[in-house]
C-alpha cells in the first residue's frame, strides 16, 4: 500500500513541479546553477569511469576469444556495441544515480529539515518548481555526458589494444566501424532522456517529503539510490523491448 | 488585522484546535502561548495557510483566506513576513541574497532599487555591514536579525515568528524581542508570535492568547497576566520561583 501512496505522490509531485512557474530571470539562474552542480562537476568522473571500462571491456573480450575462426576486429565491434548500447547509457545512470542522485536527496532534504522548503511555502512559491524543476531541465543535458562517456570508452578500448598489444590499432578502428547503426547512439540517447528525468525528480521525490533529522535525510539518500537504481534498470528493460525489440 | 472564528483542526482522530476565537491587532505584538502539545504551532500553521482547517475562518483585514483564489492566495502570502525557530536562512545565499530573496520574486523593482531596501533592512536590524557573509559564518542572533530582516524588506502587512528567542542568550533575547516590537510599532505590522519565553512574555506581550489543550485558556496582555487569577494560567507563566517572587512584588506595589 506504502509503495502505491509513494508512486501516486510521485506522479502528483511531477504534475505539481510545472504549476506556478517561478520568474524566469530566476529559474535561469537556478537551471545554470544545477547544469553546473549536476552536470559540470560529473564530467571527471564520466570521463574517468568510461576510459577505463572501456579499456577493460576490450581486454576481456580479447581473452575470451580464443578461436582462430573469429576475426579480431570483432574486439572493436563488440567494445564499440556494448558501450554504445549498455555500458554508456544505463551503467553511468546507475552511478550517476549515486552521484547526482544522493547530492539532490540531500540538498533539498537538508532544506526540508531546516525549514527552508517551509520558508519559500510561506512566502507563496511552488516549492516543487522552485527546487525540482530546474534540476529536471539541466538533466536533460545528461546525454551529452553519456556522449563523452561514449567516446573515452570507445578511445580508452583503444588505449588498451595500444597499450597492452592485445590487437593492432588499424584492426580495432576497423572494428568499430563495422556494421556501424545510427540508430543505436539514438536509442542511446533516448534512454538517456529517460533517465536523466529518472534521476532529477526520484531523489526530488525523496529529498522533499522527507520527515525528520540528519538521519532520516541520510536513510532518504540511501532510499532514493535504491529506487532509482531499480527505476533505470526496469525502464531499460522495456525501452529496449520497445525501441530493439 | 486578524480575525480568527471558531477555528478547528484535526489530525485524523486528533482534534489539535478546538473552536479557537481571537483577534490579532495591527500594530501590536499578539503572543501565542501555552506549553509543548498544546496546539500553538498549528495555530500558527493554519494563520500562515499551511494547513486547511475544517471548520471557522481566518480574516486577513476582512479577507477570508480560505475563499480567495490561488492568485489571491499568492498576493496575500506576499504580504506575510516569517521569521522560521531556526531562521530558515538559504544556506547557498549570501546574507544580501537572502534579504533581497522576496524582492527578486515579488516586485519588478531595479537591481539598485532592491540594493538600496537590503542596506535599509540590514540598518534597521543593526548588521550594517553583514551583506558578503554566508548564514553559516553568521552567529545564532545575527542569523535571526537576517531572518527578521527577510522578513520585513519587502514592507508586509502582517509578521509571524515561531519561536523567535529559541536557542538565544537572554540579552540577545531582548534584543531579538524589542527589535520584533519596534518594527511592529514603526510599520504598524500586526504581529504574531509563538512563544513559550516567560521574558517575551512579560516584555512585548502587548496582546497574548493563552491555548491549553487545543483550547483558548485565557486572554489578555503583559499587564493583566499579573493580575488573574487563572489557574492554568498561572500555573504556567509562574512556574519558577522567580516568576512568582515578580508577581508577588508586582501586586504587592500595585496594590
Amino acid at each position: 500500500m506504502t509503495y502505491l501512496q509513494n508512486i501516486g505522490a510521485y506522479f502528483l509531485m511531477i504534475r505539481e513541479m510545472f504549476r506556478k512557474p517561478t520568474k524566469w530571470s530566476i529559474m535561469k539562474q537556478l537551471i545554470l546553477n544545477d547544469i553546473n552542480d549536476l552536470i559540470i562537476s560529473s564530467l571527471g568522473i564520466i570521463a574517468f569511469i568510461s576510459f577505463f571500462v572501456g579499456g577493460v571491456i576490450t581486454i576481456q573480450t580479447v581473452l575470451n576469444i580464443d578461436s582462430p575462426l573469429i576475426p579480431k576486429y570483432l574486439v572493436g565491434f563488440a567494445t564499440r556495441q556494448s558501450i554504445i548500447l549498455e555500458f554508456a547509457p544505463t551503467f553511468i545512470s546507475i552511478i550517476m544515480a549515486g552521484k547526482v542522485g544522493s547530492f539532490i536527496t540531500s540538498s533539498i532534504g537538508t532544506m526540508r529539515v531546516t525549514e527552508q522548503i517551509d520558508a519559500l511555502e510561506v512566502m507563496g512559491i511552488n516549492a516543487l518548481n522552485y527546487l525540482v524543476f530546474p534540476k529536471a531541465v539541466a538533466l536533460m543535458l545528461y546525454p551529452f555526458g553519456i556522449a563523452i562517456g561514449m567516446f573515452l570508452g570507445i578511445i580508452g578500448g583503444m588505449a588498451a589494444c595500444y597499450f597492452g598489444g592485445y590487437l593492432s590499432v588499424e584492426d580495432y578502428i576497423f572494428g568499430i566501424q563495422t556494421d556501424f547503426e545510427a540508430f543505436h547512439v539514438i536509442y542511446a540517447f533516448l534512454k538517456a532522456f529517460s533517465f536523466a528525468f529518472v534521476l532529477a525528480t526520484i531523489p526530488s521525490f525523496y529529498g522533499f517529503y522527507m520527515k525528520g533529522g540528519a538521519l532520516e535525510v541520510g536513510k532518504a539518500s540511501t532510499t532514493a539510490f535504491v529506487w532509482t537504481s531499480v527505476v533505470i534498470i526496469l525502464l531499460n528493460y522495456i525501452l529496449t523491448d520497445i525501441l530493439l525489440g | 488585522m486578524i480575525e480568527v472564528k471558531d477555528l478547528n483542526k484535526s489530525f485524523g482522530d486528533a482534534h489539535i484546535l478546538k473552536g479557537i476565537t481571537t483577534t490579532f491587532h495591527k500594530g501590536k505584538t499578539n503572543l501565542i502561548i501555552g506549553q509543548s502539545g498544546s496546539g500553538k504551532t498549528v495555530f500558527l500553521k493554519c494563520l500562515l495557510g499551511l494547513f486547511n482547517y475544517e471548520k471557522g475562518a481566518i480574516a486577513y483585514d476582512g479577507k477570508v483566506f480560505a475563499k480567495l483564489s490561488d492568485d489571491e492566495k499568492r498576493n496575500m502570502r506576499a504580504q506575510i513576513g516569517m521569521v522560521f525557530q531556526g531562521s530558515a536562512l538559504f544556506d547557498s545565499m549570501t546574507i544580501a541574497e537572502n534579504i533581497m530573496f522576496p524582492l527578486r520574486m515579488f516586485t519588478k523593482q531595479s537591481k539598485s532599487e532592491m540594493q538600496d531596501r537590503v542596506d535599509f533592512a540590514l540598518k534597521r536590524v543593526n548588521l550594517p555591514d553583514a551583506h558578503n557573509k554566508m548564514p553559516s559564518e553568521a552567529s545564532g542572533g545575527m542569523q535571526k536579525r537576517v531572518a527578521i530582516a527577510r522578513a520585513i524588506v519587502n514592507n508586509p502587512k502582517y509578521l509571524f515568528c515561531d519561536e523567535p528567542n529559541s536557542g538565544l542568550d537572554p540579552r540577545t533575547s531582548i534584543v531579538i524581542d524589542n527589535l520584533i516590537q519596534e518594527i511592529t510599532d514603526e510599520f504598524q505590522i500586526t504581529t504574531v508570535i509563538n512563544s513559550h519565553d516567560m521574558n517575551s512574555v512579560m516584555e512585548i506581550g502587548e496582546k497574548i492568547v493563552f491555548l491549553k489543550d487545543g483550547l483558548k485558556a485565557w486572554e489578555g496582555s503583559n499587564k493583566t497576566i499579573f493580575k488573574t487569577d487563572n489557574k492554568v494560567v498561572t500555573d504556567f507563566v509562574y512556574s519558577s520561583n522567580l516568576f512568582k517572587k515578580v508577581r508577588k512584588m508586582y501586586l504587592e506595589e500595585n496594590k
